[in-house]
């Protein structure tokens, strides 16, 4: 169990913030944690990575890492680490940046086989794609056994299918290793994939918190389809206005009337639902 | 044509070799705790660090001979406690190069510190390795060419000074009379061949150390992978 209550005044491009967050965390979740750029998800981590200061108490299963008196640095506290950037050392190959953070050879072949990397041991990092960079990295991280893996947007700067594949990597060490997990990520269908918990963050505050399913599922009366979109652009046609909406990584036309146009601008975020009819499958 | 006396030569490297690891030393941990540091005081450590590069080699060496002579309190003090002779010989030429090529050794670390991707350093520290297993195993092989450059640059500097070897050392045979010095005084003489010999030696060999460092930094790059 983990126990968090922090604050720290932050210095952003919006000026000021004040990041407080209180929140218990069950051992074994998964937890992702959402919100807009700046509002101080990544600045959580490095708070219980012990990389950055903060006021206000942090205890892992009943073990104090932070207090008035205590702020236990990050050698101590035996977490595992994903950057967004990667982070790998890159005088070393791939095996020997496992080996660095811990000298178990045999667990090192273990991760690097269940990542599918065992062929690229001998590589340097400089010499790997953005995937296998990443599942290197994830591979380091659990080379202490950590209880706690903190991730960093893991999965941002890849593919979407190397997206995909990662997502069961990181899924099944999860469960392999019995990690508490907390993962930064902006997309759902990845938050919806791996977390039983999510929390949203708005100026250094937890405005939402709880299932995938309540916090994504954005429905609102009796829609059978919802989907959250931006409106790129408005454009006449004879009578009628067609709105071209970006949802996702789809473009879709919405038909408007007149008075609609009005309503909307571009760039507005809107909600995309239609109900009664039955969709189809193809 | 008299047989070519190579002492100003060995002591020059003999210097300059010597300057150099000491000086690896001295400034390894300050360029680390600079590229680390939030310190208010870090650009007056900066200004101070730099001052050999734009000051006068003659009012450097003005100033370490009023600080070494035996008539100041330091030079005093180590005459009498333990019998050393700081200006005039080998010791005090070996000080006088430390204060001057200090700023080329720390400046090529402490940027090649700045560098390093603070991540990989926190992703060190994570690992649980200290500042030390770090700074050996992560970070001084991640700035290689930092590395070499200022090991070079600070040899090749100490090899080529002059006015404070001059005003410190003066040019006794065999203790402080080097390739630098003893080229000045060839010319002072008018023995041009001679000087010209010295000269020559000098040009070739810093070309060839210069091009050393360009060569391994350029197949560097290529073997990590940044296009240059």
């Amino acid at each position: 169990m983990i126990h968090l209550d922090i604050s720290k005044a932050l210095f952003g491009s919006e000026g000021t913030m004040s990041l407080h967050v209180k929140l218990g965390i069950k051992e074994y979740d998964f937890i992702a944690l959402s919100g807009q750029s700046g509002s101080g998800k990544t600045t959580i981590l490095r708070i219980l990575a012990g990389l950055e200061s903060a006021k206000g108490t942090i205890s892992v299963a009943n073990k104090i890492w932070l207090n008035e008196k205590i702020a236990l640095p990050p050698q101590k506290r035996g977490i595992g680490f994903v950057f967004q950037d990667y982070a790998l050392f890159e005088n070393m190959s791939v095996e020997q940046n496992l080996l660095y953070a811990a000298k178990d050879k045999g667990l090192a072949t273990h991760l690097l086989e269940l990542t599918d990397l065992k062929a690229l041991k001998n590589r340097l990092p400089s010499t790997l794609s953005g995937g296998q960079k990443q599942r290197v990295s994830l591979c380091r991280a659990l080379m202490n056994r950590p209880k706690l893996l903190l991730m960093d947007e893991p999965l941002s700067a890849l593919d979407p299918k190397m997206r995909l594949k990662l997502q069961h990597d990181i899924l099944s060490l999860h469960k392999e290793f019995g990690t508490t997990t907390i993962m930064v990520s902006h997309d759902p269908s990845e938050i919806y994939r791996l977390a039983n918990r999510v929390l949203v963050l708005d100026h250094g505050k937890i405005i939402q918190d709880g299932t995938p399913k309540e916090v994504l599922l954005h429905q609102q009366g009796s829609q059978k389809f919802s989907f959250q979109g931006e409106i790129l652009d408005i454009i006449k046609a004879d009578v009628i206005h067609i709105a071209i909406i970006a949802i996702a990584q789809q473009i879709v036309e919405v038909i408007l009337d007149e008075a609609e146009s009005k309503l909307y601008k571009i760039g507005d975020s809107v909600c995309v639902s239609t109900k009664a009819f039955a969709p189809t499958l193809s | 044509m008299m047989a070519l006396d190579m002492e100003p030569f060995i002591l020059s490297f003999k210097l300059a070799s010597l300057t150099t690891f000491i000086l690896f030393l001295i400034a390894l941990p300050i360029a680390w705790w600079l590229s680390q540091t939030k310190c208010r005081c870090k650009p007056f450590i900066e200004a101070i660090a730099s001052l050999p590069i734009v000051l006068p080699p003659s009012v450097l060496g003005f100033y370490l001979l009023y600080t070494l002579s035996y008539n100041s309190p330091l030079g005093a003090f180590f005459e009498e406690t333990f019998g050393i002779k700081l200006v005039f010989n080998f010791t005090g030429l070996v000080i006088a190069s430390c204060f001057y090529s200090f700023p080329f050794m720390l400046q090529p670390l402490q940027g090649g510190f700045e560098s390093l991707n603070k991540n990989m350093l926190e992703a060190s520290y994570i690992a649980g390795k200290s500042t030390l297993q770090t700074l050996l195993h992560v970070s001084l092989p991640n700035i290689k060419p930092a590395l070499l450059t200022s090991l070079v640059v600070t040899f090749a500097h100490t090899v080529g000074e002059f006015g404070v070897v001059l005003m410190i050392g003066g040019s006794i045979p065999g203790e402080t009379k080097v390739a630098s010095v003893a080229i000045y005084e060839f010319v002072e003489v008018m023995d041009y061949e001679m000087a010209h010999i010295y000269s020559g030696i000098m040009l070739l060999l810093s070309f060839i150390v210069l091009l050393s460092v360009y060569l391994f930094n350029s197949h560097h790059k290529k073997r990590i992978g940044i296009s240059s």
